[in-house]
């Protein structure tokens, strides 16, 4: 049975709406409610079942960030998720924590817990950088099943489709495997109250980037975080000639 | 008493060709029969519209602002449950007080019956004609008309649309104090005339309280300025409580000032799986003890009733199959203090065996898609046959009696009874499902549901209004002394009869 390390995110939750800060430097986040990353739900829901089909063994949740990343953790172990581990990462260092430092921060722990997978979700919803997946494999040289929608484990190897641009890619890995999951892999279950409950018990483990010998010295500087351009309203055409004539004007015919 | 049977008539629509032989689409929800023709009714003795009344109203205001062409006429007419239709042929859409004076004064002269329309959401007939009643709609008049930040009071036009009103608020850190399914169309001229409930009435309690002030226009046309925006104003008799809740029969709200609160800063929603009803009065009851001032809603919902959003919806329980439901919403202005509560509540309720299992959450994506489970479910009506609707409240002790007997009742007839509802309020939705409509399931139905109702000491109208499809039913829940006194107070405001007749007063 796989010992499996799931990465979970805590962003702004994907129904509330985003404002930018006056000053340009980032999002509101201040009293802004957040939740764990969707595709990380996914990426949770999965390991939980590869456990109940007795394929996995234990399953162990890290997340970093600041304090309240724990809450992301509590709802992983709520769904089934073993025991936590939150690398504290704050304030300015959080502001530039990219997915190369979130890669070396996992690959370390997969090393240190002995893990055979590593399931993340496939890209973050508030950065979309769709890295640590890829990286983190390339830091252990591991294989990468990124994009997956649908996970077979065998017993020293996966099957893995993946969903990519042309379609349905079906591929095999031989464990221990990186997987990015996709948002078809599994719908993720909610939290019962009596698994909130035992959660509570569960340990977090906590500790620091430093324990884990990574670097997370900044290595960008965020220039300038702008709204979107306001869409234009659009123009109500009497005929069709006059349309032909704007698409003329506009050099798009 | 419906005199036809009710035809589903067979439209063919977008005939596509498919190897060449024309493939031809049947709607079988069409638009229903003239209610006119359906129901064993007398048109009242008014004027019909004539070119004279058009160029009226034409002039005062403008061709683009009146609608007489029979197919853009149909929104209008047919109500939202596709049920009843009307034969109306003139829709105005006023953008002024002082036009909604003038049109009812000119009405009113001309003996023209009118049939006040804000977001035709209603489900009693209350807002479709009965005959050939001008529509008034309340449309155009969408203006918001101030918010003071600091006392919360919002003055506001009747034609808002509800959600609209709240997404507005909520930039300034404000809720409004009603939310219910169809807020997306709803007007808030509508929830007033309605005394609209919806679902956060356990905490903020109803319109009469919430309404500060009024501007209504009268039958004749006088314009009368209610529109106080004090909390507390005793001088002379509260008139605005005439025209919430009677249903657009006493005069045409066209301005309302409501008193809205303060957004919370935390909200959870917890849906339970029980074992039977007792159990959700047990756990209602200990929610009350335990959470009552951050209670916000407190809603039951039925097997059947998740069984119709499985097979119509596509939604589902997300905690798996339970003989019934409860979906609690507590807001409060501290995330721990409310967390701590709830996790209380629900840890007793596991170890005292109230409920079965559950799901608790405070992130939004999570609990409006919990909420949307129950919010969506009249929406299912539409795919499941012919449903029969009904809204009635209860004392807590009898609130699911007449589902189960009204199952026993129908037997075979129906393939669904199903309940659901605002527990907190005592206020249950019942639906009853048959395959397609048909005299004699109605005759067995009505006027049965509302002897028992009484019988079980209810309402045989929570919320919804008696409209046009209760409004024979009056005498069964107030004394003659009353209806007698409410027949004389529309006598006095309205003595030609000419404000949405063929409501509520029979």
């Amino acid at each position: 049975m796989a010992r499996v390390l799931v990465g979970v995110k805590r962003v702004i939750d994907y129904a509330v709406k985003i404002r930018v800060k006056p000053d340009k430097s980032g999002v509101v986040t201040d009293g802004v409610k957040h939740s764990m990353n969707p595709f990380d739900e996914i990426a949770i829901e999965e390991a939980v079942r590869l456990k109940e089909k007795k394929l996995a063994s234990e399953i162990i949740a890290v997340s970093c960030g600041p304090t309240q990343s724990q809450e992301v953790i509590r709802t992983a172990l709520a769904m089934g998720a073993d025991k936590g581990i939150h690398v504290e990462v704050s304030g300015k260092d959080y502001e530039t924590l990219q997915p190369i430092h979130v890669s070396k921060i996992l690959a370390k722990i997969a090393q240190n817990e002995k893990v055979d997978m590593v399931i993340v979700g496939k890209q973050a919803i508030d950065d979309d950088s769709n890295q640590t997946a890829q990286m983190t494999a390339a830091v252990l040289d591991w294989p990468q099943a990124t994009f997956a929608s649908k996970v077979e484990k065998g017993d020293k190897e996966i099957t893995v489709t993946r969903e990519v641009d042309g379609g349905l890619e079906t591929i095999k890995c031989k464990l221990p495997v990186v997987i990015s999951a996709d948002l078809r892999l599994n719908e993720p279950r909610y939290a019962t109250l009596p698994n909130i409950m035992k959660a509570k018990k569960k340990p977090i483990a906590k500790v620091t980037p430093k324990d884990l010998g990574v670097d997370v010295s900044p290595r960008i500087t965020v220039v300038s975080v702008e709204d979107p351009p306001v869409r234009e309203p659009g123009v109500i055409l009497p005929d069709v000639d006059a349309l032909v004539a704007k698409l003329k004007e506009g050099g798009h015919v | 008493m419906i005199k036809n049977v009710w035809k589903l008539p067979l439209r063919i629509s977008n005939s596509t060709k498919n190897n060449g032989f024309p493939v031809t689409k049947y709607w079988i929800h069409s638009q229903p029969n003239f209610t006119k023709n359906n129901f064993n009714i007398k048109r009242g003795n008014f004027s019909h519209v004539e070119e004279e009344h058009l160029y009226f109203f034409r002039k005062l205001l403008g061709e683009s602002r009146i609608i007489t062409d029979l197919s853009d006429l149909e929104k209008y007419n047919v109500d939202w449950n596709k049920h009843l239709r009307g034969a109306s042929t003139i829709v105005l859409k006023p953008k002024t007080t002082e036009e909604v004076s003038k049109i009812l004064s000119y009405c009113n002269n001309n003996r023209l019956a009118v049939c006040p329309q804000g977001g035709n959401t209603g489900v009693v007939g209350g807002a479709t004609p009965v005959f050939d009643e001008i529509i008034v709609s309340t449309e155009l008049m969408n203006k918001v008309i101030n918010l003071d930040e600091k006392s919360g009071v919002l003055t506001c036009e009747a034609g808002c649309i509800l959600q609209n009103m709240d997404e507005f608020l909520q930039q300034k850190n404000l809720i409004f104090p009603l939310d219910l399914g169809a807020k997306g169309s709803c007007h808030i001229g509508g929830n007033v005339s309605t005394n609209a409930g919806g679902l956060r009435l356990l905490k903020y309690g109803n319109l009469h309280g919430n309404v500060l002030g009024l501007e209504v226009v009268q039958a004749n046309g006088t314009v009368l300025d209610l529109l106080s925006t004090l909390k507390k104003d005793n001088t002379g008799y509260h008139l605005k409580h005439l025209f919430i809740g009677s249903e657009g029969t006493l005069g045409l709200v066209t301005k309302v000032a409501i008193q809205c609160r303060l957004r919370p800063k935390s909200t959870h929603v917890a849906f339970l799986g029980l074992q039977n009803f007792n159990q959700v009065l047990k756990t209602f009851y200990k929610a009350k003890q335990d959470m009552d001032e951050i209670l916000t809603a407190f809603e039951v919902i039925d097997t059947p009733s998740m069984e119709l959003a499985n097979e119509k919806l596509g939604l589902g329980s997300p905690i798996g199959d339970y003989p019934f439901y409860v979906l609690i919403e507590t807001t409060g202005s501290n995330e721990k203090h409310d967390e701590e509560k709830l996790d209380g509540f629900l840890q007793t309720c596991l170890n005292k065996n109230f409920i079965l299992n559950g799901t608790v959450t405070g992130e939004v994506s999570k609990y409006k898609a919990i909420w949307e489970v129950r919010e969506k479910l009249p929406q299912g009506y539409i795919k499941d046959g012919f449903v029969f609707m009904y809204d009635m409240s209860f004392p807590l002790e009898n609130y699911y009696k007449l589902v189960e007997d009204l199952r026993e009742h129908m037997g075979s007839l129906s393939h669904r009874v199903f309940g659901f509802g605002h527990l907190g309020d005592g206020n249950i939705h019942i639906q009853i499902s048959v395959k397609e409509f048909n005299q004699d399931v109605a005759n067995h139905i009505e006027p049965y549901i509302f002897e028992l109702t009484k019988k079980y000491n209810g309402s045989i109208s929570a919320e919804h209004g008696m409209g046009f499809l209760k409004a024979k039913y009056l005498n069964l829940m107030k004394s003659q002394e009353s209806i007698n006194l409410m027949k004389n107070i529309k006598q006095m405001l309205d003595p030609n009869g000419i404000l949405n007749p063929y409501k509520v007063l029979f």
